[in-house]
């Protein structure tokens, strides 16, 4: 962590930069909009990274919750697998697709699911699930405020509102509010008794968001149709320019959860050493 | 009589016996609500026109608010002289006992709405256009879903510093669709714009994916030590 931290730190700033340079003064001006739309080479990035890290929290939970339990650790097993294969069966047995969704993308998200829960669970042993989904939570808010920040900043001059209750909107907001309160439970909970009830906070926040999207899917929708995968159409420039963006906010957001990850063990480390030496301290007045 | 079933007949009667005796919880619930029914009255003009449009999320504002007074004091009760630990330390099984609590707060919280359904069409000037009896399954499905999990989401807070806020801050956003679709639904018949079918189907899958969970992972909560 020492040496390695500090270039990866620099080599972040410095993409962070290039994807700044590539956004702002690269990508072509849209035509209707004009230079309001950058803002969308941050806004998506981090919609999506924020997404990406709620996802590990939840997968991080359940690994949590199972683990020592070997009933459930293998049923949670089966069932990651069983997403990743309906994903790939989904593909050919549901032919003609609802519109906006591309088979290629169902497939690479089922997958993505399985490998990511099969990657926690050989790296990360029972207690570090624990601080993965304290730091992913975390991170993972920082960049939803970011979404919920640039996004009235866009809509203003575009829409002419800064905010309006729509699907995506609405549905963002209540996924920020509910990760928010998974912090602050963590925040007021004492220590021994966190990791479990937060786990089991998380998985209903999880279980929450399908049912927050359908029950807003009524509402009329205003948010521009995702033009990724979607059936809106985009220069292949911007696309360039728009994933360049992602890679960099992934890199930084992978580099924030790794510093956070340390600290948080560390400070775990620091505090088990506290109540060790309390309990030896008696002790050694006897003596 | 298997054993699961007498735990929660004797914890559902032991919890409806104190609260014949005391009526702590009805009497709080029954003030607050009251207080929210007048204190709207007043940051609107309640004709029939306009209540029949805002009733709906009035009503559930005012019978959510009022559910956590009661919520608060469920767990709260058995903390005295450590109940909850002597609970935890016996074999019984954990299901039970939250099925017990929960079906008493539902029976508190439907008594509440009960009495206070009548002050509502009072004071507002409530009549239903669209099919009126189906307010009914909307009140059912509704009450279990705030009271489930905030039965769930109580015993989690039991183990937080300054416990009586922490179970607002975690019960109202995974509320969110269900009070949503109660409002929704609650609107659309008072209204007789819409049919509330799509709301109560939606009520009704909350309710059932939210009592797996709670069922599931209770045991995990009463026991995280």
């Amino acid at each position: 962590m020492k040496r390695a931290f500090p270039i990866l730190a620099v080599l972040c700033v410095a993409f962070l930069g290039f994807a700044t340079y590539e956004g702002l003064f690269v990508a072509p001006t849209e035509r209707t909009m004009g230079d309001v739309q950058r803002i969308f080479y941050y806004h998506v990035p981090s919609a999506w990274t924020a997404f990406l890290l709620f996802f590990l929290n939840f997968i991080a939970s359940i690994q949590y919750l199972v683990r020592g339990n070997d009933f459930a650790d293998r049923f949670a097993k089966w069932v990651a697998v069983l997403v990743g294969a309906a994903g790939c069966i989904a593909v050919f047995a549901i032919k003609p697709m609802p519109a906006g969704i591309e088979p290629s993308s169902v497939a690479t998200t089922a997958l993505a699911i399985t490998g990511l829960y099969f990657l926690i669970r050989k790296y990360f042993p029972e207690e570090r699930t624990d601080v993965l989904a304290l730091v992913t939570a975390e991170v993972g808010v920082v960049f939803c405020t970011v979404v919920l920040v640039t996004g009235p900043l866009w809509a203003r001059p575009v829409w002419g509102i800064w905010w309006t209750w729509d699907i995506r909107l609405t549905s963002t907001l209540v996924l920020w509010l509910i990760y928010v309160s998974y912090l602050v439970l963590r925040r007021f909970s004492t220590s021994g008794q966190t990791p479990s009830v937060a786990a089991a906070l998380a998985v209903f926040g999880a279980l929450d968001v399908p049912l927050v999207y359908f029950s807003i899917w009524v509402f009329r929708t205003q948010h521009p149709q995702p033009v990724i995968g979607g059936g809106g159409s985009i220069d292949p420039r911007m696309l360039h320019v728009l994933l360049i963006n992602w890679l960099a906010f992934l890199f930084f957001a992978a580099l924030l959860c790794w510093a956070r990850y340390e600290l948080e063990i560390f400070q775990r480390q620091v505090e088990e050493t506290h109540v060790l030496e309390s309990l030896l301290e008696p002790e050694n007045k006897q003596s | 009589m298997s054993t699961s079933l007498k735990i929660t007949s004797a914890t559902l009667a032991k919890d409806i016996r104190l609260e014949w005796r005391s009526k702590d919880a009805i009497n709080s619930m029954l003030f607050f609500a009251l207080l929210v029914v007048v204190i709207f009255s007043f940051s609107f003009d309640p004709t029939a026109e306009e209540s029949r449009r805002i009733a709906g999320g009035l009503v559930w504002v005012a019978f959510l608010f009022a559910a956590v007074v009661a919520l608060n004091q469920t767990w709260a009760r058995e903390l005295r002289n450590h109940v909850l630990d002597a609970y935890r330390v016996s074999p019984a099984p954990a299901n039970p006992l939250f099925l017990a609590k929960a079906l008493g707060n539902f029976l508190f919280v439907a008594v509440l709405e009960a009495l206070m359904t009548p002050l509502f069409i009072m004071f507002y000037r409530l009549r239903a256009l669209g099919p009126a009896w189906q307010l009914i399954p909307v009140a059912a499905l509704g009450t279990r879903a705030l009271v489930v999990n905030g039965t769930f989401f109580a015993a989690m807070s039991l183990r937080t510093r300054n416990r009586e806020i922490m179970l607002p801050l975690l019960l109202f956003p995974i509320s969110i669709p269900a009070l949503l679709a109660m409002v929704n639904a609650t609107q659309n018949i008072l209204t007789g714009d819409e049919s509330a079918r799509f709301w109560i189907v939606l009520l009704g899958t909350y309710d059932v994916v939210f009592t797996i969970a709670c069922l599931l992972l209770f045991e995990t909560v009463l026991d995280a030590e």
